[in-house]
Formats: C-alpha cells, structure tokens, sequence
C-alpha cells in the first residue's frame, strides 16, 4: 500500500519529457510513504522505453505489450491491473492530454479519489496537495482523505528524473478487453506562412483585444516593432489569426528574444509555449494577472491606452 | 438521439479581489457560463438542428442562482434543463466523484445517447468529471475532443482529439460515449433575443438528493480544501509606473537595450 505506480507517456515512438518529471513526483511521494516506485509502460517499443525508463530512484518496470499506441481502454486496464498486483495506493501520472483521458476513469475504476494539476504536494499521514484555481489567480491546498488516490501531476513542476538506476524490469502480462474507442491516425495541424518559431520577437495578442478589427492596433505594433504577431488560444479559435500563430500547449512553443504579451492572462496551458522567452513583457489591467509571475517588465494598464503610445515610440 | 449536455456556471475572480476563509469572497465573484461547456452545448444544438439528436437536455449542479446561467443555455437552443442541488452540497468542495453520483442518477432518469460536457471548468480546472463518469456509467469516451461527427445510425462518433504541439488524434468512438469538447470544435452562436424569450418558457427542473435516489452519504467529498492565498510571485518582475505615455517611454527605452525596432 505505500508503494507508487508511475505510467509513463509515449507518442510516436518516443517517451516525452512529463513522464520523468512525473517519475520525480513518484520518487518523492515513494519517499514520503516508505514505499518502492514501480514504472508502469504500455504500448511501443517497450524494452526500449524501460531501459530509458531506468533512472535513479525507479525501483521496478513494469512492461505491458499492447499495441502501438496511447488507448486509453489499454492503459487503464493495464495500470489498473498492475496497482492491484502490486498493492500500489497511489497512482501518479502526468497531467497531460492523454493523461486527462484515462486518470479520472482510472480512479473512479479503483474507487479512490483523483486530484489533478498538481503543482506542489506534502505526504505526511496523509496527501496534501497544491493546486491552482480561478485561473491561477490563488493557490489552494487540498487535503486528501484516506491513503489512495490517483495524482496528475503538471509539466514542468517537477525536475526530470536522471542517471541510471538499477530497476528490475519485467514483461507483465494484462488481459485488456475490448476497446469502443479505436485510434485510426494523427495529424498534424498549422504549417502556414510564417513560422511564429522562428521570430526573435513576438508581439502577441489575448483576449484583452476584444475584437477583431482592434487587431489592427497590435498589428501596428508589431510593425512598428519589427516583430511578428502571435497570439493566445481564443484569438484562433474565434478565426481571428490562423492556428499557426498559436503559442502554447497546444500551439507552438517559441524562445524568441523578446516576448510581448498583450492583453494575455498567462494560463499555464499559454505559459507553456512562452516561458522560454528571453525577455518577457506583459500588459495588462489586472494586476493579479498570473502573466506578471513569468514577466521581466510589466505595464499594468489599458491595451487600448498603452499601445498607441507605443506605437508613436517607434513611428 | 438524445444528448445531455453538462453545464456549469463557473466563477470568475475580479482583478481586485478578498480571500475570505478558503474561497474568494462572494462579492469578488463573478459567475457565467463555462467557457468550454459553451462549446458542448454549441455541439449539441448544431446536432439537433441537423437532425441527428431529438431533445437536447442540460444538467448542472448548482444553486438557484445558476439557473440564471441555464437560461443562457436554454436560449441558445437546448430543449430543457435538470438542475441539482441539495442543502448537503451547500459550502463543500465537491470532488470528481460526488458530482458523477449526482450526474450518473440523472443519466438514469434521461437514458442519454451521447453526453457533452467541457474538457474542463475554469474555476477549477480538474478536468476530471467527463471521463469519470463514462466510467461510471459504463459508456465510452474520449477527452479534449475539438471536431466531432456523429454517425447516429453506426453508431459511432467520429472525433479528433487535441494533442499537444499541434497534433490531432483521430479516433472512433462507439455510441453512447460521452466526450469533453475544447474550446474551437465550433463558434458558440449568442443566444438571441427570440431565444432568450423562449427560455424563459423552458423547463427547468429541480432535484434534490432524494429526488435522485441519493442521500448525504453519497455525495460525501474525499477532498477537502484547507488553504487559499494569492501565490507568492517568484518573479523579478519589474513593473513599469506612470501614466500611459511615460509607461511607453519607458517600455520603449527598455526594448531598445534589447535590440527591438533597431
Ligand atoms: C487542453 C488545453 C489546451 C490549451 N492550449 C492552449 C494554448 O496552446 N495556448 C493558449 O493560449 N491557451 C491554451 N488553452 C487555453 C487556456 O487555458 C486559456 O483559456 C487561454 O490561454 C486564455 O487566453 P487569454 O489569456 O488571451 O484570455 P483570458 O484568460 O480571457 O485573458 C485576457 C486578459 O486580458 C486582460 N485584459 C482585458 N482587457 C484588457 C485591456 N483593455 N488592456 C489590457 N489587458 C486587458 C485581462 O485582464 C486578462 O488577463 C488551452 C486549454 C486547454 C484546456
């Protein structure tokens, strides 16, 4: 029962990033309770994700053949079936898209509660767990009631596990029924004109817009800047811009030298296509806005009042 | 076919705004539809009006005040709503699992096809509800769903589901299923003054625990909240003071040292 089971996440053929910062939460919540941490990965080229997935602290792997990739019917039956084997009380996963597909299934499945997003957690008898709420305007800790659960911890809060550990690696073996909901392919979306990627300065616009034609004035920022335009999430999906001025989660991740966030409030799905950036500039009106946390320079004000004035800076 | 779409009425903290006990205060709140479930009920109506779903239902946990909030489903387009509340939910965090007791007792009076709901609610943000109730119920689903179509006579729903970094997933998705939608499956329409007149007309029920065959004990939270606070800020942040022109001035001094509009 004190013992963790981490599920590691592929696409493609090769395991991402979220799966050892999720293996660092494990560890630590392993810790924390006495326990062993057990890797569980499904799918793919399994023997080479487990010796990947053999990092300090990873007590044990569990290697499940089945299919290629992420279905959701076959992970959860396979972590669900290996924390019963193993006598497992806490289930760690990333809070990832794929993860948000199974975890709350998982968890209902076992019969214990599920947190997600974790940023920050304390085991001490029992689970505490940081969470953000209100769009990361407060923090809040929640308090767990009894000793099993399912956690979905957020990319980039943990450090990634490294060096090599000297886990025991085994083929287990799980009956996964059959599916009613069958991948039949990817695609890749984008591609479009202008690589947002590529720029060494972005100008980029939220919902603080509140228009289409007010578009018009950050475009002229940009211009006046020499920059090119990005934008937030709801910008693209009104039509606004084209899904290739995204940044974000979903969108792209860039690192250019200067970033200008306008009239964004810095939502972590947002955030995690920017935080790269050399330099990072916020406006914005609401001085509790969770831009600020990540910014260099911040002008709390009015988009509508600031920008012109910017404007004629550079005219 | 018939479609339940899950609503809720999210909060929404002003940019001034108290921490009181372990929320923020009531005054400093402000509360709408959430953003994501506006895409469900979108979804939803846009099936009834191709003719592939008879009756659209929505269903929201909530008190009085989120009916407010259901008429704005109601006027655009869903047929009648099921709201439910209990003095027993009153003040607690309810987690994943009491609200898909509450959810899981109305799937049982309405025998949905194909159950809607947003990814995630902004207040928040666990994202959990959805998938935890297909569970629950014994239907199929798929998360984070943002195109979508619905072949009622096979019996499948046809959907992309939204990766990171710009990769969409295609998947099948047997019928009944219940999908969480992400912001951009389509335009959320703006409910119109017809429409806004006619909800008012609509049904709106109400249900309490026993109504639904449930009692305090099932709705019983495992999570409890026990702190809040406004997170310490680990930024350097150098915010820049003054009126809008010196503000710029000194903002454009800044991008220069760095090179911007050289
Ligand atoms: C699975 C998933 C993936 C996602 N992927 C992405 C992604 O890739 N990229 C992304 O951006 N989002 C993504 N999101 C959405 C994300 O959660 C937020 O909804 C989104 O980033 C909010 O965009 P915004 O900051 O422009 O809008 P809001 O959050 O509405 O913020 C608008 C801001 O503008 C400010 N403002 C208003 N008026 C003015 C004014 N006159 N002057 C100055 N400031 C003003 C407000 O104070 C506020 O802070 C994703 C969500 C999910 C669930």
């Amino acid at each position: 029962m004190a013992d963790v089971l981490v599920a590691a996440e592929h696409r493609r053929g090769a395991l991402r990033d979220v799966t050892y910062e999720a293996i660092t939460a494990g560890r630590e919540l392993a810790d924390a309770r006495g326990g062993d941490l057990h890797v569980a990965v499904v799918g793919g080229d399994v023997d080479g994700f487990a010796e990947e997935l053999n990092r300090e602290g990873v007590d044990a792997i569990h290697a499940v053949d089945d299919g290629e990739e992420f279905d959701h019917n076959a992970y959860q039956a396979a972590v669900s079936t290996l924390a019963d084997r193993i006598d497992a009380g806490a289930v760690v996963l990333p809070n990832s898209v794929n993860g948000l597909d199974y975890a709350p299934a998982l968890a209902e499945a076992l019969g214990v509660p599920i947190v997600t997003d974790a940023v920050g957690f304390d085991y001490d008898d029992g689970l505490t767990v940081t969470r953000e709420m209100y769009g990361s305007k407060v923090e809040t800790t929640v308090d767990v009631a009894g000793d099993r659960f399912v956690l979905t911890v957020r990319g980039g809060e943990w450090p990634p596990a490294e060096g090599v550990g000297d886990a025991t690696v085994e083929a287990a073996d799980v009956d996964i029924p059959e599916s009613g909901a069958r991948v039949t392919g990817f695609e890749e979306v984008g591609g479009g004109d202008v690589d947002i990627a590529d720029a060494d300065v972005l100008v980029s616009v939220g919902r603080g817009i509140e228009e289409e034609e007010n578009l018009e004035l950050v475009e002229e920022l940009a211009d006046a800047l020499g920059a090119t335009l990005s934008a937030s999430r709801p910008i693209v999906d009104n039509g606004w811009l084209p899904k290739n001025r995204q940044v974000g989660q979903s969108g792209k991740v860039v690192t250019p030298d200067v970033y200008i966030a306008v009239g964004i409030s810095g939502a972590v799905q947002h955030v995690a296509g920017m935080k790269g950036s050399d330099t990072i500039v916020a406006i914005n009106t609401d001085p509790n806005a969770p831009i600020f946390d990540i910014a260099d320079y911040g002008i709390v004000g009015d988009l509508f009042d600031v920008v012109p004035e910017l404007i004629d800076e550079f005219a | 076919m018939k479609v339940l779409v899950t609503v809720k009425e999210v909060a929404e903290a002003d940019d001034d705004f108290a921490i009181e006990g372990t929320d923020i205060a009531e005054s400093d709140l402000e509360y709408d539809l959430n953003e994501w479930d506006d895409y469900a009920v979108e979804a939803a109506v846009q099936l009834a009006e191709a003719g592939i779903a008879d009756e659209v239902v929505t269903v929201t946990v909530g008190p009085e005040r989120a009916e407010e909030t259901i008429r704005m489903a109601l006027a655009k387009g869903a047929d009648r709503a099921v709201r439910v509340w209990d003095e027993a939910l009153d003040g607690g965090f309810a987690d994943v699992a009491s609200k898909v007791a509450l959810f899981e007792a109305v799937v049982d009076e309405e025998e949905p096809d194909l159950i809607l709901g947003g990814v995630q609610a902004a207040d928040t943000g666990f994202g959990a509800t959805g998938v935890a109730l297909a569970e629950r119920i014994g239907f199929e689903h798929a998360a984070v769903v943002n195109q979508l179509d619905v072949d009622a006579d096979a019996g499948v729903a046809h959907v992309h589901r939204e990766l990171e970094g710009g990769v969409e997933e295609l998947t099948d998705v047997d019928l009944p299923a219940v999908l969480t939608v992400q912001t951009g499956l389509n335009e959320p329409r703006y409910a119109s003054l017809r429409g806004i007149r006619q909800a008012q007309r609509k049904e709106i029920a109400a249900r309490d625990l026993s109504d639904l065959g449930l009692t305090a004990d099932d709705v019983e939270s495992a999570l409890t909240i026990t702190e809040m606070y406004e997170p310490e800020s680990e930024s350097d942040a150098e915010i820049i003071e003054g009126d809008a022109g010196e503000s710029a001035g000194r903002l454009a001094e800044v991008l220069r040292d760095k090179g911007v509009g050289a």
